[in-house]
This record gives structure tokens, C-alpha cells and sequence, in this order.
């Protein structure tokens, strides 16, 4: 659905992204890791061509993205931003009615249609019965899920969520990953996600992309990417690697280094 | 506030609120330091509209009379309202392009420009005219718009346009005005007194010919940013996110800020600069009836031409004959009820 052929990206003179190749397919779940600068949040935002790509280096269905004109593009791609921060007191479901925004034509008022498809969306991710509140009122973890929402509101294709849950206590962090590998499932639509924590990364993904200093190192299943060799090349430390005892995916063991002094620990 | 649902409640109030500014526009022209009474003031409405005159009336009209309401209140109560709406509105939209509580219709430079525009011509000692209208309207026009054209020019990286770039360039080039503008006026003592009332803004010149002039501008361009209301609210999102909803920021924002500049380009060279009402009516509306820009703009359109055609009012008759500049009006009478609003809700969401 996504190819992504010899994508490069500088920033000024600084090289952040390098050569990537990428097939993204639908209806499968794909994490983007790696230590902080290594380009993950770089390649969401050229995928989402809020940073616009070089000409035929991303291709959506074998069209280039930079063809693609903005409202289009929107009815293809959702993303759900780091910062879902607004400061504005609007009411949860004009948040999610924004979502309809590449379905409007300009003098156009949402129609019947619409209010359906938002209240669907607010139905899945259990934020319906916040719809009268303002956004403002709401946690962390009820703000996310409303964004959620928006995206799914477009009715993309692809939905990219760039560390959707990096803020938020552990039992929203599973609620929130839950949800999103659930709907992934049952619409069938790709996600890309950018993860800190590998372990969840793994839990819940189809297929990881490890990339370091803006080059992919390792691109495959969560047991092929998720290794103590790879671990150590990109992150310089040592773990320990077991299964998850419920279902098999990699489980990565981080093992403190009080008896190293600090000076050994940084060898970038 | 779900807009659909509350389609007819706002519709009602807006309704209303036209009402009270018909209450308002009436009682404004019959006050004033020529004492008018109510019946002669219907008389020489209703003379002037041809259907109701060979039927209703009644009253013998006194020539004065019908010069002071015709020629010289009216004009000048709807050039209020005229220049009221524009600031309103104008700011409400600059207030969400920039996300920014303290933006308002002069932040990007406007009003320096218009002031430098002024200052020259005054200097100059143009003092004829040019198709009816002062070399000093066209003056601080041309100085306006340069500025905001020039600001752009140093704001704009390839084809965007960074607000906060545009924000700073707009601060740097009017402090550089103003710099000029004192110079100025240090070298033409004599004229200090002109242009610090210019500066002050006031409506009291106001003409039939400049109502024809303002009014196709700021109703047009009032008619062209309330199109763009939706992507208004998308855009107070940021930027980035407005793009992946597949708004056109970068476009739009140009076009937003080539339509407001025009109108307050006009605004401001038949009225000087009125400060205050830019800025606070966008947030009184917003404390009252919320950031949706499609009731926003409406309402700030209609609470901006309300208040002004009373604040000037106020500054022609409280301390008849002479004048109070309606800048100084502007902000005794509306400072206090924005500071008992904000104390009640004890927040301020831009």
C-alpha cells in the first residue's frame, strides 16, 4: 500500500534519514524504534508529508505522494500527533467532527453521514459519552483516546501515531494499545507507530523497524529484530532477552549497571 | 459546544442582537449637541425613503435638522459600525492564524505603516484632496499596505509562512516605524498636535463618500474570512495537524492575511488607529459563545459594530462640544466589563 524506495532527508546539512526502503502493507501493524535522533519521528512526518519528501521516494497506491492533493491525502492518511496539547475549548465532538474535514467541500455542513461516522468513531474508542465535554476537561489518557478518535473519523487507509502513549500511566498505555491493535484488526487499516518501549513495541506489533544514526538496521518480526546483538549495536547496552511466557513475543530484560562507572556506559 | 444542535438557539440570538443595533443606530442619531427632537428625527428618516414619504408624512422638516442627521450623523455612525466590525473581525481571525491571545488587527505591522503613511503626508503639508478623499486617507493606505507587503517579504521562507517569523518581522518593522515616525515628528513641532490626533483615531470626519468606500471592503472581506471558519478551527489545531486533515495552511494563511490587511488598510485610513476593540470583542465573544470560528466571526462582526457606534456616540456627546477621542472611550468602557468577565471565568482561552 506504502513503498517507500531510497527515501534520504536532510535537515540543513545534517543527514537524518538514509536510503530507507520500506513496503508497508495493509491491515498489519508496524513500529518504528530506535534511540533518540535516529529519524523516527523524521519518517512518520515524511510519510505524513508534513515534511515533504524528494519526488517518487513514497509512493501510496503506486502514486507518489507529493501528487496527492491535501484533502486526498487526508482520506488516506490519519495521524495522531506527540503533542495532542490544545488550548482551545472546543468540545470533544467538534475535535472528532474535524475529522470529517477532507469530506467537506467548502459551503458544505456536515451531513447525517458524518454525525454517524463521528459517533462510531467516539462509540469505539469509548469517548462517546465525553462528547459534550471541552477537551480541556479531560486526562491524558481521554485526550488521546478522543484524537484516536478523530483519526479514525477520516476513515484512512493508514494511521500513524507518533509515541501515542509515551505520556500517559501503564494501564493506559495497555487500554490505549489495546484499543488500537482491536481496530486495527477489525478495519483493516495499517498502523505505523513510533515506540520508546520496545517491550510493548513487540507485544503488539506485526513488524518492527530498528533504525540508528537514520539507516534501517533491522526490519522483520519482533523476534528478528528484538535481539541482544542488535540491542547492543544501537543501544550499547546489555539485556537480557526471555520470552513472554503467554503468548512468545520477545520480552527484553534491561540489566542495571550500578557497578560500571558512567564513563563506561557512554561509548557512542 | 455542538454547533449543529445549537444551529437555531444562535440564529435567534443573532437575530436579536440585529435588533438591539437598529435600537442603537436610532438612539445614536437622535443624540447629540443639536437638540432634535424623536418626531422630527422619524420625519427626516422616513423622508428619505420613498414609499413611506408621499404616505406617512406629516411633520414639517427643518432644513438644519435634516443636514445634521443626513449628511453628518449618519454617515457617521455607520462608518462606526463599519470600522467597529473590521477591527472585530480582523482580529478574531489574526487572534486564531497566530494562536496568539495578545494578536490583534495592527500585529503585523498595519498600524505603523498606516501611522508613517499619515505622519508624511502631514509633514509634506498635503492638505488637498484626491478624488474627494484626503491625501491623508490615502497616505496611511499606501503606508499600511507597504508594510504589510514588506513584512510578508521578510517573513516568508520558500513557500511558507512561519507565524511566528511573521509575528517578530511585524514587531521589528514597526518599531522601526515608530523610530521614523518620531523623528518626524520632533523636526515638525508645529504638527505634533495633527498627527497625535490622527494617531489617537477618531471617526468624527466621517462622509457619505467614505462610507461608500469601507462599506464593499469590510462587508466583502468580512463575507470571504467567514468562508474560511472551518479551517479557522482546524488551524487552531497547529499547523501540522491542520495538514493532515487536509487543510491548504500555508494557502490559506496567505489568503487570510491578504484579506484582512486590505480591510484594515482601509479601516484605518478614514479612522486612525482605534485600539482595543481588535482585541478584546474576539475575546468577549470567545468567553461568551466559544472558539467556533463560524459563530465567532458572526458574533464578533456584530459585537464590534454594536460597541463602537456606542463608544463614539459616547465621544461626540458626553462632553459635547467637544470631543473625546474614541480610542479613550473605547477601552474606559470596555476594559472594565472584559476584566468582570475574566474574572468570572478566571481563564483565558484563546
Amino acid at each position: 500500500m506504502i513503498k517507500i524506495k531510497n527515501l534520504h532527508w536532510k535537515y540543513g546539512e545534517k543527514k537524518i534519514l538514509e536510503d530507507i526502503n520500506l513496503e508497508i502493507e495493509r491491515g498489519k501493524f508496524y513500529s518504528i524504534i530506535g534511540p533518540n535522533g535516529s529519524g523516527k519521528t523524521t519518517l512518520l512526518r515524511n510519510i505524513a508529508r508534513i515534511l515533504e519528501p524528494q519526488k517518487n521516494t513514497i509512493l501510496i497506491d503506486n502514486k507518489d505522494i507529493m501528487d496527492f492533493q491535501n484533502k486526498e491525502l487526508a482520506k488516506k492518511i490519519a495521524s495522531v500527533p506527540q503533542n495532542t496539547e490544545i488550548s482551545f475549548d472546543f468540545s470533544c465532538h467538534d475535535i472528532v467532527m474535524m475529522g470529517r474535514t477532507p469530506y467537506l467541500k467548502r459551503f458544505e455542513t456536515e451531513k447525517a453521514e458524518d454525525k454517524i461516522i463521528v459517533r462510531e468513531a467516539m462509540e469505539t474508542t469509548n469517548t462517546w459519552e465525553l462528547r459534550n465535554k471541552s477537551i480541556n476537561e479531560l486526562s491524558g489518557g481521554e485526550r488521546q483516546r478522543v484524537i484516536i478518535s478523530r483519526a479514525l473519523a477520516q476513515e484512512p487507509d493508514i494511521i500513524l501515531l507518533d509515541e501515542p502513549i509515551s505520556h500517559l500511566d501503564i494501564h493506559h498505555q495497555v487500554r490505549i494499545m489495546d484499543n488500537i491493535k482491536a481496530l486495527n484488526q477489525k478495519k483493516k487499516f495499517s498502523v505505523i507507530a513510533v515506540f520508546h518501549d520496545l517491550n510493548l513495541a513487540a507485544q503488539y506489533s506485526d513488524t518492527l523497524i530498528l533504525l540508528n544514526h537514520g539507516k534501517i538496521i533491522s526490519l522483520g518480526k519482533p523476534e528478528e529484530v528484538i535481539t541482544k546483538k542488535n540491542i547492543k549495536e544501537v543501544y550499547h547496552m546489555d539485556v537480557y532477552m526471555m520470552k513472554n511466557p503467554t503468548n512468545g513475543k520477545p520480552h527484553m530484560i534491561v540489566l542495571p549497571t550500578v557497578n560500571k562507572s558512567f564513563s563506561d556506559d557512554i561509548n557512542f | 459546544m455542538e454547533l449543529i444542535k445549537k444551529r437555531k438557539h444562535y440564529f435567534l440570538i443573532f437575530v436579536f442582537g440585529l435588533l438591539i443595533l437598529s435600537i442603537v443606530i436610532f438612539i445614536s442619531a437622535s443624540f447629540g449637541s443639536a437638540d432634535i427632537t424623536f418626531n422630527q428625527f422619524m420625519a427626516i428618516i422616513l423622508n428619505k425613503i420613498p414609499f413611506l414619504r408621499e404616505n406617512f408624512q406629516s411633520q414639517e422638516i427643518i432644513k438644519s435638522h435634516e443636514i445634521i442627521i443626513w449628511n453628518i450623523r449618519l454617515p457617521r455612525i455607520i462608518l462606526a459600525g463599519l470600522v467597529g466590525m473590521a477591527l472585530s473581525v480582523v482580529g478574531a481571525v489574526f487572534q486564531g492564524i497566530f494562536k496568539n491571545p495578545m494578536a490583534d488587527p495592527y500585529v503585523i505591522g498595519i498600524s505603523s505603516g498606516a501611522a508613517l503613511g499619515a505622519t508624511i503626508t502631514i509633514v509634506s503639508g498635503l492638505s488637498s484632496s484626491f478624488f474627494g478623499f484626503a491625501f491623508i486617507t490615502i497616505g496611511s493606505f499606501l503606508g499600511a499596505t507597504f508594510t504589510v507587503f514588506l513584512v510578508y517579504k521578510i517573513a516568508k521562507a520558500g513557500t511558507k509562512l512561519p507565524t511566528v517569523t511573521l509575528l517578530l518581522s511585524g514587531i521589528a518593522i514597526s518599531q522601526l516605524w515608530s523610530s521614523l515616525n518620531s523623528i518626524l515628528m520632533i523636526f515638525n513641532k508645529d504638527k505634533i498636535e495633527k498627527i497625535i490626533f490622527w494617531v489617537m483615531g477618531s471617526i468624527s470626519a466621517a462622509s457619505w463618500r467614505q462610507v461608500l468606500l469601507v462599506f464593499p471592503v469590510v462587508i466583502i472581506g468580512s463575507g470571504i474570512l467567514y468562508i474560511f471558519s472551518r479551517d479557522l478551527n482546524v488551524m487552531l489545531m497547529g499547523d501540522e495537524t491542520a495538514k493532515t486533515l487536509g487543510i491548504n495552511t500555508e494557502a490559506i494563511k496567505k489568503i487570510l492575511i491578504a484579506v484582512c490587511s486590505l480591510i484594515i488598510g482601509t479601516v484605518v485610513s478614514v479612522s486612525g488607529l482605534i485600539g482595543f476593540v481588535g482585541l478584546i470583542i474576539p475575546h468577549i465573544i470567545r468567553l461568551l459563545i466559544g472558539p467556533d470560528h463560524r459563530l465567532l466571526i458572526p458574533f464578533s462582526a456584530l459585537g464590534g459594530t454594536i460597541f463602537l457606534i456606542i463608544c463614539d456616540t459616547i465621544s461626540r456627546t458626553l462632553l459635547a462640544p467637544s470631543e473625546i477621542p474614541v480610542g479613550a472611550v473605547t477601552a474606559l468602557f470596555g476594559a472594565p466589563y472584559f476584566i468582570y468577565l475574566l474574572d468570572k471565568h478566571k481563564k483565558v482561552k484563546i
